[in-house]
């Protein structure tokens, strides 16, 4: 579904601040994979999401979506495919505009945009059965502003926005990572259930070592712009916090990297 | 004083049509746009020159709307593809539109005196069926004894206007409005949803310039001349209509806003006429007078909401004093 093919990326090259971001990275992700990413800051987690996107071009390299090259795609051409979900909840909606409005500018992902009324009738019922699934009471305010919303909600209003019209890849960049404890518990059931349901293909990035290892069928670790430790099915399932932070030592002959990490 | 003042809403309902352009760069794109100067002016000179050179006048004010589309394009063309900052690249092309548009008119000044301009046109047709005795008669019932020359400008406008603002209103609904709305208010996510946000920019910029331009058109028209120089200030003044409208109409829906600001348009013409009454002004102060209403209308409603506020503060501790006497 999704196939990264030799991807290196160099910030700044030939100056002091030279950063080998990724390095020959290889991935491939299975029809219905969920894939977990860990790895300390600077790891090279969130240049991976932004080459998958289009926000970044790789130096070399190939990205693969559904075995169409998309890598010499702009983002907002690549962004027909792709659902995403940001880490800042203020990222993923337009403020000054409604819930519909916001969910018409979704639903028009990935259709062409035309001199057509973008919130109607019928679509406002979709809306607000899709809303429904969501639990939050937001079905009766469709005609509110996104900008009045709190952070949990409208982070789970960008989640149903990017998948339900349903994507081919799912990318989640800490998308919890904003919020307080008890919204981001139910911003990651939301998460669960929704990937579940409908069976989409997604990368999600977290600094939530325990998140890593409840969700998703396949974890892999990353650290100073490589893949080191890749692990699915039954493996990942009987994986413990223990297990990682010293299969981290193992490879690096290091203390994991980031405090964060380790704290959560 | 009823002349003048008929004159201010007259002028007012045209220019009310540059508001909204301007409307659309300012708060929709959230994009600066100083291109209307030369927009405008362009307008103007396209217009002028096309009826003199005997271009019937309806088809001279659509190409007057036509040339700013496509100067608005070239901003937005600079800014998107050129990574050009949005408000070098209105001046910019501001700068270049002064040459051009003494290109277009050959001279600094165009007069349409002896031309018929698309207000003669309606005048003639509106004199035929003879409303204006029926106005005046109106206005004569309530004693008034000058009347102005004619009813059908104003009229006529007032329905064009309206007609604009509607279209604009369905056209901001659209999904292709939705998608233009989202730059201003958050590009990184209408980008992660597909929306070309540059051709966007370009198309939302020649629309705005597009209204201006037409404003223009008809201004020369209504005047009778086109001059290189009357787009000058333009820019405030269309701020001034969009902050004087937000101000005492509300910004709620887009419905909402886009009369404020045609409203905004014709008290902003209403106050300069009122203002210019007084003996001491000239007409040189104008720019003066405007950019002390502008200034007014940005900071009058902040003042009175923190008087509000203090208001409010300090019968909540007297409510809460009294509550605790009754206590003790």
């Amino acid at each position: 579904m999704l196939k990264l093919q030799d991807i290196s990326i160099t910030f700044n090259e030939g100056t002091p601040d030279e950063k080998k971001a990724l390095q020959n990275i290889n991935l491939e992700l299975e029809k219905g994979d969920f894939v977990t990413v860990i790895g300390s800051n600077g790891a090279g987690k969130s240049t991976l999401m932004n080459i998958v996107s289009g926000v970044l071009i790789p130096d070399v390299g190939d990205v693969f979506i559904n075995g169409k090259q998309v890598v010499d795609l702009p983002e907002y051409k690549r962004s027909k495919y792709i659902g995403r979900v940001f880490q800042d909840p203020m990222a993923g909606t337009a403020p000054s505009m409604t819930i519909e409005e916001n969910l018409a500018m979704a639903y028009s992902r990935i259709r062409k945009r035309i001199l057509k009324l973008g919130v109607t009738k019928q679509r406002k019922e979709m809306f607000r059965d899709y809303l429904k699934t969501l639990n939050l009471g937001l079905e009766d305010r469709l005609t509110a502003k996104v900008g009045l919303l709190s952070g949990g909600e409208r982070q789970a209003l960008s989640l149903l926005m990017s998948t339900f019209t349903q994507p081919d890849i799912l990318l989640l960049d800490e998308h919890t990572a904003a919020l307080d404890p008890s919204r981001a518990e139910l911003i990651t059931n939301l998460t669960e259930k929704v990937v579940k349901e409908s069976g989409l293909t997604t990368l999600m990035i977290t600094h939530n070592m325990q998140q890593a290892l409840d969700l998703g069928n396949r974890l892999i670790m990353m650290d100073k712009g490589q893949i080191i430790f890749d692990v699915r099915g039954k493996e990942k399932q009987n994986l413990t916090i223990e297990n990682l932070l010293h299969e981290f030592q193992r490879i690096r002959g290091e203390q994991f990297g980031s405090d964060r990490a380790v704290l959560n | 004083m009823f002349i003048s003042l008929f004159g201010a809403v007259e002028s007012g309902v045209i220019y009310a049509i540059m508001a909204l352009g301007v409307y659309l760069t300012f708060r929709v794109l959230d994009f600066p746009d100083l291109t209307v100067e030369g927009s405008f002016v362009t307008g103007a000179s396209v217009a002028a020159f096309s009826i003199i050179n005997g271009v019937p006048p309806i088809i001279a004010t659509l190409l007057a709307a036509v040339a700013g589309f496509l100067a608005g394009c070239v901003t937005g063309v600079l800014h998107t593809k050129g990574k050009i900052n949005s408000l070098l690249a209105g001046i910019l092309m501001m700068t270049a539109l002064y040459s051009i548009n003494l290109r277009i008119m050959d001279q600094p000044t165009l007069s349409l005196l002896n031309e018929t301009t698309l207000f003669q046109q309606l005048t003639s047709i509106w004199d035929a069926i003879g409303l204006d005795s029926v106005f005046n008669g109106l206005l004569s019932a309530i004693g008034m004894e000058r009347f102005p020359k004619t009813w059908s400008i104003v009229i006529v406008m007032i329905f064009v206007t309206l007609a604009i603002k509607l279209l604009t209103d369905y056209f901001l609904k659209t999904e292709v409005g939705l998608a233009l709305r989202a730059i201003g208010d958050n590009k990184k996510m209408i980008r992660s949803l597909s929306a070309n946000t540059d051709s966007l920019i370009i198309v939302g910029v020649g629309i705005s310039n597009a209204l201006v331009a037409l404003s223009g058109g008809l201004i020369a028209q209504l005047g009778g001349f086109s001059d290189v120089n009357m787009g000058l200030g333009l820019i405030v003044i269309g701020l001034a209509s969009i902050i004087i409208g937000e101000a005492l109409f509300g910004t709620k829906t887009i419905v909402r806003a886009t009369l404020a600001v045609i409203l905004g348009a014709v008290i902003y013409r209403i106050i300069v006429t009122l203002a210019l009454r007084f003996d001491f002004l000239e007409t040189g102060d104008m720019k003066l007078i405007t950019a002390i209403i502008v200034v007014v209308a940005l900071v009058a409603p902040r003042i009175i909401q923190s008087r509000k506020e203090k208001r409010r503060r300090i019968m909540k501790r007297q409510q809460l004093k009294a509550g605790g006497d009754s206590h003790a």
